[in-house]
């Protein structure tokens, strides 16, 4: 682990299993996260790619996207569009407070073998009796859910968005996530079904990988509450990202949570 | 709130003053820039341990004809975080337009808001500017409150904001 992020590193009790690192990271980056005025509009971009925050690999599909607004309702995203190495969406900030965007998946993944083959399977809960062949062999399904958020705010930070829905692996913001400075710290939670999550390892990128040698990342570990603590070495947007596996669900499981976070100079 | 600006100090002829004065003299830079926009500024007094903030002036552009004066008012991030995103602008008697280059002065006095509620301490005078297209910049003068004697604190901006004054009599 690199120096460059003063991290509190606090040992707990491992009581989820850590996953490697996805080859691919997926982020939203909005292009504003501290907003002023009335009426102001905010555009955001959404990729999956190796660098941050680069477009190069493929778009973040948005079928799953929701923006919530501080009053707890949906704003409807627009200028919903697909390119070929990102997509993007713009929404209007018609009310003070914070927003939080948030893309969800979930689905199933299965490894088989037919008839000495191996298959492999991708889709919904609903499908997997009709998926997989009733004379396969060695079948192994995994769930997958992952949360992909950033936070957006017009005026006043407000807290109603920053609860978590209480499904799969999330982070509740103890910090406000638009309220974070160079120099300061920043504590947040994990919570996994809205539970607190410990022991996991969280992976924090700092942007603007393509202009250094080194990848500058850190991995702090969330303590017995699931929470984990930052104190940012410089300005600029951050992804961090965890995921744990367990097999609550009588099937491995696995959950992934991400964010990017603007971090402004002093 | 009383706002005397005047480009020079006038004496007036009157009886033993009550209250204390602060006066703040401003020098915003001529620059020799491609697209020149007027700074937008903001002042404020905080508590030396980085405490209460009282709102003296904020410069903007107030009378934008689509009204998004406003939208700029987050790039003087400091004020922004530590005061202006809890207000609803335009505040009567804090806001008023920017200024052109030149020499600006604001007299407070401590009978008056928002100086009447400043109780006795340490203090600083901090002053944020940002321009569009342009940089930013942040100036802080300490000083204690009430005066008990005519004192004077002075800072100096590189690029935006020229020498600042803050004068203070009893």
């Amino acid at each position: 682990m690199t120096n460059h992020l003063k991290l509190t590193l606090i040992a707990a009790a491992v009581s989820l299993l850590a996953l490697p690192a996805q080859a691919h990271r997926a982020w939203l980056l909005p292009s504003a996260t501290v907003l002023s005025g009335s009426d102001v509009w905010v555009t955001v971009d959404a990729a999956v790619s190796n660098d941050l925050f680069y477009f190069e690999h493929n778009p973040l599909q948005l079928d799953n996207l929701s923006v919530e607004g501080p009053d707890g309702k949906a704003v409807a995203p627009e200028n919903l569009a697909k390119g070929r190495f990102r997509s993007t969406f713009d929404f209007k900030l018609t009310q003070p407070g914070t927003y939080k965007l948030t893309v969800a998946n979930q689905g199933l993944f299965a490894n088989y073998k037919l008839d000495g083959q191996k298959k492999r399977w991708r889709g919904k809960a609903e499908e997997l009796a009709t998926a997989i062949p009733a004379k396969a062999t060695d079948v192994k399904v995994t769930e997958n859910r992952s949360r992909i958020e950033s936070f957006v705010t017009s005026g006043k930070p407000s807290v109603d968005t920053l609860k978590p829905t209480g499904v799969g692996l999330e982070m509740v913001p103890v910090t406000h996530p638009n309220n974070l400075v160079v120099g300061e710290k920043a504590t947040f939670r994990l919570v996994l079904d809205g539970q607190p999550a410990s022991g996991v390892a969280v992976e924090i990128v700092p942007g603007g990988i393509r202009y250094r040698d080194k990848l500058n990342d850190s991995k702090v570990t969330t303590d017995d509450s699931g929470t984990f603590s930052v104190t940012w070495p410089g300005p600029g947007f951050y992804w961090m990202s965890a995921s744990v596996r367990d097999d609550k669900s009588k099937r491995q499981r696995r959950s992934t949570y991400t964010t990017t976070v603007e971090v402004l100079p002093q | 709130m009383r706002l005397l600006i005047s480009a020079a100090l006038t004496t007036l002829a009157a009886g033993p003053s009550l209250a204390s004065e602060a006066t703040i003299s401003i020098d915003i830079p001529q620059l020799n820039v491609v697209e020149y926009h007027k700074p937008y500024v903001a002042m404020w007094v905080e508590a030396a341990d980085g405490g209460k903030v009282t709102n003296l002036a904020v410069w903007y552009e107030v009378n934008n004809k689509k009204n998004e004066g406003a939208k700029w008012l987050k790039d003087m991030r400091q004020w922004w975080r530590r005061a202006g995103r809890e207000l609803t602008m335009p505040v009567d008697g804090l806001s008023s337009p920017t200024r052109a280059p030149g020499t600006h002065q604001i007299k407070f006095d401590s009978a008056d808001k928002p100086l009447d509620g400043l109780t006795p301490g340490s203090y600083q005078l901090v002053i944020e500017a940002a321009r569009e297209v342009g940089g930013r910049e942040l100036l802080k003068i300490p000083f204690e409150w009430p005066p008990k004697a005519p004192a004077t604190g002075e800072a100096k901006g590189e690029r935006e904001l020229g020498a600042v004054t803050l004068k203070l009599t009893p």
